[in-house]
């Protein structure tokens, strides 16, 4: 690990402050991404700013649904009284990743920035432009297994690594932040970025910017969900593909559907169309099938991951099919039905 | 840079960057950074010893807990998150002491598998074992033991959390611990053992 000043913020503006002027300074919250990478000399900061005393641990009601404080840890997150009933879907998908030690340790806004998995990221000995931009992707053309089959660019085929975000994108949380310049929210699908040019920016905060809350809004889609994760083992591995699906139903007509894959793009993948495919429709196989059908249409796979295509497609089929049958995939019982 | 590095600097040297001094101590104060080559006063209280502690920023809670305090019997596997053989527990609750800096957890209470029994108060383990390390022991569940001391602070941590109930839910739970030697079944048999007498206490309402 590289030497480090270390900053123990009391104040959110004390936190901004020692940002600045420090080059290379960054946030610490639970550390179990940040220490790791430290530790492999991915990311060497000159000053570590301690946020975990700030008072953004707190889960609040807010505007109908809820605010989750920055520093709320996934485990209090995922096992809150108002989450597992009101939103399910964020319990579930957070509980389907990491273990219950890191759980304990992670936290909201960590998870939000938690920087991909990709093998030659953590190996300084290659090419990376996300880790020294202009040095080139030692991915593409190379063990491409966990890469992204959506939304890639020529200089980076990464992909998010979060289940927790998976489900905040199908929810439509906002993102509240605060920084240099001030607050502002991001709406959670403006939240990570696709690689393009520029991969070393995950997402769209600024130089300086600190996630202060995650808002869940108000809209009920906590009756039929589910998070179907699908990984080489059955615990603590990270998503292939998965699956965050959301219906409200009227009868059996869809009203509301909502649906976002993990594993696949550099941000939780969504899309709208292929959503809007689903509104006014039976909730039928075929009309599942065709959503699928749509949104693999897209997919654009690396040399060794063209199985995620078809794994994608039959997933976003099994997800729907299980949240119209109010049935969520167990979190324990790991037989998908 | 690069080059330098490779040629000065063995890689798994944690004197990597440069020889520093450690020559001088700060007290945190909110606000003010604390400069790389500082070290840092922290207090911890260990198995219920308080102690005070001068740590360098970058040292993790389980480097310090072997390293510094000869408390070895917390162990290092990965030293990345992924196996669990560093579980300890922070003001009760099961982490990976790998991932974090001790500096981050001044002021706090960890309990190490050295403590475990300390905190049954006696109970009912024979041996002045924790009731968890006497049912590991009973249940023959481990063989070469190093992923033990990880999986008995996760266990004690995983009950105090109170979600899992059924085997799958406790297998689900504890997967953050690795067994290399594959004593699964009966680390879970072991838990559910306890679990059971835990549950048989409630019910008769002992005092625990
Ligand atoms: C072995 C292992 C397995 C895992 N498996 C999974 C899995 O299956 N699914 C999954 O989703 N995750 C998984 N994780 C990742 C885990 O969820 C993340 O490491 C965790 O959520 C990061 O949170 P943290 O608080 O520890 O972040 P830190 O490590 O403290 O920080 C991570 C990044 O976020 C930034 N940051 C932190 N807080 C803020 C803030 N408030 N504002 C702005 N920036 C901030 C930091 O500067 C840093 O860049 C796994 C991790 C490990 C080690
Ligand atoms: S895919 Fe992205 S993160 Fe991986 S090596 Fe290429 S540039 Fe780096
Ligand atoms: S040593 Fe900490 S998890 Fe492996
Ligand atoms: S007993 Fe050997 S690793 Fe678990």
């Amino acid at each position: 690990m590289n030497r480090f000043d270390y900053v123990r913020a009391g104040t959110v503006a004390e936190a901004v402050q020692a940002f600045a002027g420090a080059p290379g300074a960054q946030f610490i919250a639970g550390g179990t991404n940040l220490v790791d990478l430290m530790k492999y000399d991915v990311t060497r900061p000159g000053r570590l700013i301690d946020i975990t005393r700030l008072p953004l641990g707190d889960i609040a009601e807010h505007d109908g649904g809820l605010r989750v404080g920055a520093l709320v840890t996934n485990a209090n997150l995922a096992y809150d009284a108002r989450v597992r009933s009101r939103y399910p879907l964020l319990a579930d998908a957070i509980l389907a990743g990491a273990s219950g030690q890191l759980r304990n340790a992670a936290t909201t806004g960590g998870n939000l920035n938690q920087r991909t998995r990709c093998y030659y990221f953590y190996d300084t000995a290659t090419p990376c432009n996300k880790r020294e931009p202009g040095s080139g992707c030692a991915a593409i053309g190379g063990v491409t297994r966990i890469h992204a089959i959506f939304g890639a660019s020529e200089s980076c085929i990464a992909t998010h690594p979060s289940d927790m975000c998976v489900a905040l994108a199908a929810l439509e949380a906002v993102v509240q932040v605060t920084g240099p310049e001030g607050d502002r929210s991001i709406a959670f699908a403006d939240f990570h970025r696709l690689p393009g040019d520029d991969p070393a920016k995950d997402n769209t905060l600024k130089p300086g910017e600190i996630v202060l809350s995650v808002d869940l809004p108000a809209a009920d889609l906590s009756k039929n969900y589910t998070y179907l994760k699908l990984r080489d083992r059955l615990s603590y591995a990270f998503a292939l593909v998965s699956v965050a699906a959301a219906l409200e139903l009227d009868g059996d007509t869809v009203k509301i559907a909502r649906l976002a894959l993990g594993g696949v793009a550099h941000k939780p993948w969504r899309n709208r169309q292929a959503e809007a495919l689903l509104v006014g429709k039976p909730a039928t196989r075929e009309t599942f099938q065709a959503a699928a059908d749509f949104v693999v249409a897209e997919a654009r796979p690396q040399s060794e991951n063209a199985f995620k295509v078809e794994l994608a497609r039959r997933a976003i089929v099994r997800g729907l099919s299980q949240a119209a049958a109010g049935t969520p995939q167990s979190l324990t019982d790991k037989r998908i039905q | 840079m690069h080059a330098l590095r490779a040629v000065f600097a063995p890689t798994c040297s944690p004197f990597r960057e440069k020889p520093f001094l450690l020559e001088r101590l700060m007290l945190i104060e909110s606000g003010s950074p604390v400069a790389a080559d500082t070290r840092v006063g922290i207090s911890l209280t260990i198995n219920g010893q308080h102690r005070e502690l001068q740590v360098a920023p970058w040292t993790t809670l389980l480097d310090l807990l072997r390293e510094t305090l000869d408390l070895t019997g917390t162990k290092k596997g990965c030293d990345h998150g992924q196996c669990g053989a560093c579980t300890v527990l922070v003001d009760g609750v099961r982490v990976n002491s790998c991932l974090a800096l001790a500096v981050m957890k001044d002021g706090a209470e960890v309990t190490t598998v050295e403590g475990l029994a300390g905190l049954s108060n006696g109970g009912a383990g024979s041996n002045g074992l924790h009731p968890m390390q006497a049912a590991f022991v009973e249940h023959d569940a481990f063989q070469c033991g190093y992923c033990t001391p990880g999986q008995l602070c996760s266990s004690v941590g995983m009950m105090n959390e109170g979600h899992a109930h059924s085997r799958d839910e406790i297998r689900e739970a504890m997967s953050g611990n690795i067994c290399r030697c594959g004593a699964y079944t009966n680390i879970v048999d072991a838990i559910e053992d306890v679990m059971a007498q835990d549950g048989a206490a409630q019910d008769l309402g002992a005092a625990r």
